[in-house]
């Protein structure tokens, strides 16, 4: 085991640096191969046939054979229809997502502009009940949402996003380091009405903010699978990874080894690709998150 | 102007109004009920086990049933307790390399010395995994590692068949979608320490290992605790890839199976005790969760007493 222990201190002794240096560099190298592997072999899979014995290196040709069944009809009848479960992860975690920065920044904005008698109480509770976890009233919220006719819908993957403790602190925090209160002042000098104001001056302002916590919120939702199995029942409103999970019960003479890893593929590259553009911003975000830990 | 204000305090409220009622419709008041339901014997029969064939309902009218339900899951034995083992086992599996190798690289990346080149590339990469779905990194495992799958040709061995086996590939899972996340925080806390104290300690002839834990270490305690906490706090909820791996199943021998699993399971059956279960998650959440509140309030509150002092 190599001491992770030079910091800054003792006096420099190359040869020591340098074997550190290697070591260092060995299990990161490591590390990447661990982290990609995975992602090497489901690509190398997806362009390989039904059944897969063994490990293959390179790829092979049955991509085309395998986009094309996963787009027949007997994969929609069987497992849900791929491109509706695409539309319709999409179209969750985009609502998702921008009603929560939305509404984040406004309840961040009460508490952080107006003075009032509940200010703090406001501002407690919101931070206390960040860390109740949404599987704690689980049985609760399916058996609400039954009874008022919800359960199958898409109303509570999407409206719940109003109430993101977690986007509203973060918008909190930015607002404290970035939206001075004389720009609010002045606003209201020039006889801009409150909410006209939130709107036209605020909003553009906390555009940085905006970007990051869209991306988290989608990500969460576009990965999330608790929550759809939980409410969703029919085959045509499956998000993702409902149909991921409907692959995995396919039985032996129904699986398509090829055609789920070129599933996978396809339910990953979205996130993939904006991760790879985004990554440095994403990091600094979870860099910055940490902060009131 | 006092009148004013006054009447800007108002739009506070306003604004407020989305939040809290969104808020308590999805939350606050399934919470309750779910406190409520944990103290009933409501249990709603599908039909058949497993399968839901039937559509129709058989309900019974929620009665009051005092502790029974929480009895039930302390009793030794009950599959409910052993979900809970099962959860944290599988947690600390992940949680134990997962910190350990966020600490090294933390530190490797923040060492002036070491000089980490490429670092934009490497946090990349590690960091990767954090974004992508739990549940396909779920299905991909089972493919590789099962009978014909490609690490099983590699190693020969089933994992997937024997309980510590699938523990193991459940925790490589989760490290593998966390590492990364863990060492992003922890860098952002030892990035945080004033160099200065490295430069003295240098001065003083300090060697590294000295440094590393008697300055590093009780410096980032706060961030360590918060990562400790939220971990075991998400560990709690465990779902994604011990129900993908194993189709709901929790094989081998149930030993896989978390306590969100019977949740999930039981959200249409038997209501009572599935309730018990999240008001269990709840008060364990709760209680780690203050705990780490007035741990880092304690910390805070010593750090103004030195600076009067």
């Amino acid at each position: 085991m190599p001491r992770s222990t030079e910091i800054v201190g003792e006096k420099t002794n190359s040869t020591g640096l340098i074997i550190h240096r290697i070591i260092a560099y060995v299990v990161l190298v490591l590390l990447v191969v661990v982290s990609l592997f995975p992602f090497y072999l489901l690509i190398i899979n997806a362009t390989r046939g039904r059944s897969q014995a063994g490990i293959r290196w390179y790829p092979d040709h049955f991509l085309a054979t395998n986009f094309k069944n996963l787009f027949s009809g007997s994969t929609a009848v069987a497992y849900g229809s791929v491109w509706r479960s695409l539309a319709n992860s999409l179209f969750i975690s985009a609502c998702a997502s921008l009603l929560s920065v939305y509404f984040s920044a406004l309840t961040a904005y009460a508490t952080h502009v107006y003075q009032f008698k509940l200010r703090k109480f406001a501002d407690m509770f919101i931070l206390i009940v960040m860390m109740v976890p949404t599987q704690a009233s689980a049985i609760g919220f399916y058996q609400f949402m039954n009874k008022l006719g919800w359960t199958d819908t898409y109303i509570p993957l999407i409206i719940p996003a109003v109430a993101a403790p977690a986007t509203y602190y973060f918008m909190k925090q930015y607002m404290a380091s970035a939206l001075p209160l004389e720009i609010v002042e002045a606003a209201r000098i020039d006889g801009c009405g409150e909410f006209k104001t939130f709107n036209k001056i605020v909003t553009p302002i906390l555009k940085p903010a905006f970007a990051v916590q869209i991306i988290f919120t989608f990500v969460t939702n576009w990965n999330n699978y608790f929550m759809p199995r939980l409410i969703l029942t029919s085959k045509s409103k499956y998000t993702i990874p409902l149909v991921l999970n409907a692959m995995r019960y396919a039985g032996p003479q129904e699986k398509d080894v090829g055609m789920f890893s070129l599933y996978i593929v396809l339910a990953i590259l979205p996130v993939v690709i904006v991760y790879l553009c985004l990554s440095k911003f994403i990091i600094r975000g979870v860099a910055l998150g940490s902060v009131k830990g | 102007m006092k009148r004013k204000s006054i009447s800007y305090a108002k739009w506070g409220y306003i604004f407020l109004i989305p939040f809290f009622v969104v808020y308590i419709i999805f939350s606050l008041y399934p919470l309750f009920q779910t406190f409520y339901y944990s103290f009933t014997d409501y249990v709603k029969d599908q039909g058949s086990i497993g399968g839901g064939w039937t559509r129709q309902a058989v309900e019974v009218t929620p009665t009051f049933c005092g502790f029974d339900n929480y009895s039930t899951i302390f009793t030794s034995g009950s599959d409910l307790l052993q979900s809970f083992w099962n959860t944290i086992i599988m947690w600390i599996v992940g949680f134990i390399p997962q910190i350990v190798i966020s600490l090294i690289l933390a530190v490797w990346f923040t060492d002036l010395r070491l000089k980490i080149k490429a670092q934009g590339f490497f946090k990349a990469v590690i960091y990767l995994p954090n974004v992508i779905m739990a549940s396909a990194f779920a299905f991909l495992f089972y493919s590789l590692f099962s009978r014909g799958g490609a690490i099983y040709d590699l190693i020969k061995v089933p994992l997937l068949e024997s309980v510590w086996g699938s523990r193991g590939v459940v925790g490589l899972i989760n490290f593998i979608l966390w590492y990364g996340n863990t060492t992003i925080l922890l860098m952002a806390a030892i990035m945080g320490v004033d160099t200065s104290l490295y430069e003295s300690a240098q001065i003083d002839g300090a060697t590294s290992s000295q440094t590393f834990w008697k300055i590093t270490i009780p410096l980032i305690k706060p961030i360590m605790s918060y990562v400790l906490v939220t971990s075991l706090i998400g560990g709690l909820q465990m779902y994604d890839v011990p129900a993908l791996l194993t189709k709901d199943m929790g094989s081998p021998n149930g030993k896989l199976k978390t306590v969100v699993m019977i949740i999930q399971a039981n959200k249409q059956g038997d209501i009572g005790k599935a309730s018990a279960l999240c008001v269990i998650i709840f008060i364990v959440s709760a209680i780690i969760g203050l705990a780490l509140m007035f741990a880092s309030a304690d910390h805070d509150g010593k750090k103004k007493k030195k600076k009067r002092g």
